[in-house]
């Protein structure tokens, strides 16, 4: 592994572990409320499976970040400035429609990242790709059969994945940012240049849209500001609230 | 237990001359040990009372993804959000599993669902009580997956075969949650003042509705009779109870805890922990719908299904066509 600047690969890896952990949250609201006993079941797997992966990667970002801290202690205690999640994992939930679609969209640039990452020359980010990419395999082919299949159900249900695709799309553009990390992370055979994902998300996406009778939305506006830090939603912050309420209520605990 | 106060459809125990000759090939093998399966000849009361019960038992394991889920989305660490997650997910199974076996009955899931819904089929009375602070997750895997065991292990032994290998599989998932939570709610009572505080208060909320789960005391026990010849119900209320008790108080005081109730005390001739009954007006409430939560609770499911209907129709109408188009190439 060429060297590298250690706050670069922080960086890198808090963005791979926040999008995890933020999404993992997310999916998890769902427990007890979704539309079939088989989709209680898969959402809470599916968010079980991410939050395992913000372990691997927190737990990486913590090494490398050299403090004594834990993956927990960056989960928990950090406000939402130091957040490096895409904006799109921490959009609301909306309808069953929307957290569907809004998973496809991550599984599928996941898929393909975790593909690029499996050949890291970090072996540790190597290790937990080559984890991580097994489980979001099948993420994806699960996210992608639900857009199909609701997409070309009934007419309310094209209608709702519609207006969720048109809500969710101006988000997708920020995965395939690329800033100076990228670059050096690129430089140094760690993690590809997001940019250069984008043809094969493109090809993914569309076929699995097209199969689903749903239009990808013309304007090409692209909200970001998630990743780097710059500009959070306002939901990331009741997200955290909840989440962190009992680390900062009692602080210092074993639990 | 989840399966509680179960009504046994029957006019009463019939004596063997009062049989006709299936029923008295029936109860034969019951007798005999022999499980009864889907395709054997059944009275149609065992029929009904089980699918009251096993239904009763699966709309348990669904509704009661909500308290703890409840505490999810709030998990103090990585790891205690993924096992709780994992719980939540294993009792989602159980609720399938639960409902395929009730469905060998002659009965569909959403059939119970729908009763559920209208309040003709119950759940059990320990999830109309609320999570209120972190150590309640602990002290539900612990105390109310404890419980359920004790009532799940004897049930292994009942007469309906896919009634009985539900419980074995099911089983061997819960005593994982019971010691899940018995160390969640360790850290607890080992932490600092505020944790104690905090665990103290669970068992102190949860001891008694753990106590009511398995169901009123034998003396005002209607109907079990008929479930026992049937062995539907293999253990009396009060016998399953106090088992919870003997094995629970120790527990207690490993942990360093008050006793949740004054009147627990070691009982060397009996063999047995003295200790108060819950109490029955309060359990009796809560049956009826005025539970701390019944109302919520209901209203979540109610609300979970209505506006799912959407995702429900369109990927049946998806299925359809994908069926349909499959036919016309051939
Ligand atoms: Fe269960
Ligand atoms: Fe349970
Ligand atoms: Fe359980």
């Amino acid at each position: 592994m060429a060297d590298v600047d250690k706050n670069n690969l922080l960086q890198f890896l808090l963005r791979m572990g926040d999008n995890t952990l933020i999404l993992g949250h997310r999916v998890s609201e769902w427990c007890g409320h979704s539309p079939v006993l088989e989709e209680d079941i898969a959402l809470a797997n599916t968010a079980l499976d991410m939050i395992g992966q913000t372990q691997m990667w927190l737990g990486y970002a913590a090494e490398v970040q050299g403090e004594g801290k834990t993956a927990d202690d960056l989960a928990f205690l950090r406000d939402a400035w130091d957040f490096r999640n895409v904006l799109l994992v921490e959009l609301p939930n909306g309808d069953f429609g929307q957290t569907l679609m809004r998973q496809f969209l991550y599984d599928a640039w996941s898929s393909i990242m975790l593909g690029r990452l499996v050949k890291s020359s970090d072996p540790r980010v190597a290790e937990i790709a080559a984890k991580a990419s097994k489980e979001v395999a099948y993420h994806v082919e699960r996210s992608a059969d639900t857009v199909v299949g609701l997409g070309d159900g009934t007419e309310e249900s094209h209608r709702r994945m519609q207006a969720a695709l048109d809500y969710l799309y101006p988000y997708v553009g920020e995965m395939f940012e690329s800033d100076e990390i990228d670059r050096a992370m690129a430089e140094a055979g760690i993690a590809p240049d997001p940019a250069s994902l984008r043809e094969e998300y493109d090809a993914l996406v569309a076929r699995v849209l097209d199969e689903a009778t749903l239009t990808v939305p013309e304007g090409k506006y692209v909200h970001k500001g998630g990743r780097n830090g710059y500009m959070h939603t306002e939901h990331l912050g009741h997200l955290l609230c909840e989440m962190q309420w009992l680390q900062r209520a009692y602080p210092g605990c074993e639990w | 237990m989840y399966a509680q106060m179960i009504k046994t459809v029957s006019s009463g125990v019939k004596s063997r001359d009062e049989m006709s000759d299936e029923e008295r090939a029936f109860q034969d093998k019951i007798d005999r040990d022999i499980k009864i399966e889907p395709r054997d000849w059944m009275p149609e009361d065992y029929r009904k009372t089980l699918i009251r019960q096993i239904g009763q038992h699966a709309h348990s394991e669904v509704v009661g993804q909500l308290p703890e889920g409840n505490w999810i989305t709030r998990a103090p660490t990585l790891e205690r959000k993924a096992i709780l997650l994992a719980k939540v997910q294993d009792e989602a199974g159980h609720g399938l599993y639960l409902y395929s076996s009730a469905e060998t009955l002659g009965i569909t899931r959403d059939e119970m669902i729908e009763l559920l819904h209208e309040g003709r089929m119950k759940y059990s009375s320990i999830f109309n009580y609320p999570t209120l602070n972190w150590a309640d997750i602990g002290a539900v895997g612990w105390l109310v997956d404890g419980a359920a065991i004790i009532n799940q292990v004897a049930l292994q032994r009942t007469s309906y075969g896919p009634y009985s290998r539900a419980m074995i599989r099911i089983c061997k998932e819960e005593s994982f949650h019971a010691r899940q939570g018995y160390h969640a709610i360790m850290k607890m009572a080992f932490g600092t003042p505020e944790q104690k505080r905090q665990a103290q208060d669970a068992v102190n909320r949860l001891w008694f509705p753990a106590l009511m789960m398995f169901g009123p005391s034998d003396a005002e026990s209607v109907h079990s009779e008929q479930s026992m010849a049937w062995k539907i119900k293999v253990k009396s209320n009060d016998e399953l109870r106090r088992q919870f008790v003997d094995q629970t108080v120790p527990q207690i005081e490993y942990l360093g805890l008050d006793l949740p109730d004054p009147e627990i005390k070691w009982n060397e001739e009996r063999g047995h922990y003295d200790f108060s009954d819950p109490d029955w007006k309060e359990f009796f409430d809560v049956i009826k719908g005025n539970g701390p939560c019944n109302v919520d609770r209901m209203k979540n499911r109610k609300e979970a299904w209505e506006d799912g209907a959407w995702v429900r129709d369109g990927l049946l109408a998806h299925a359809r066509k994908r069926a349909a188009a499959k036919v016309a190439a051939e």
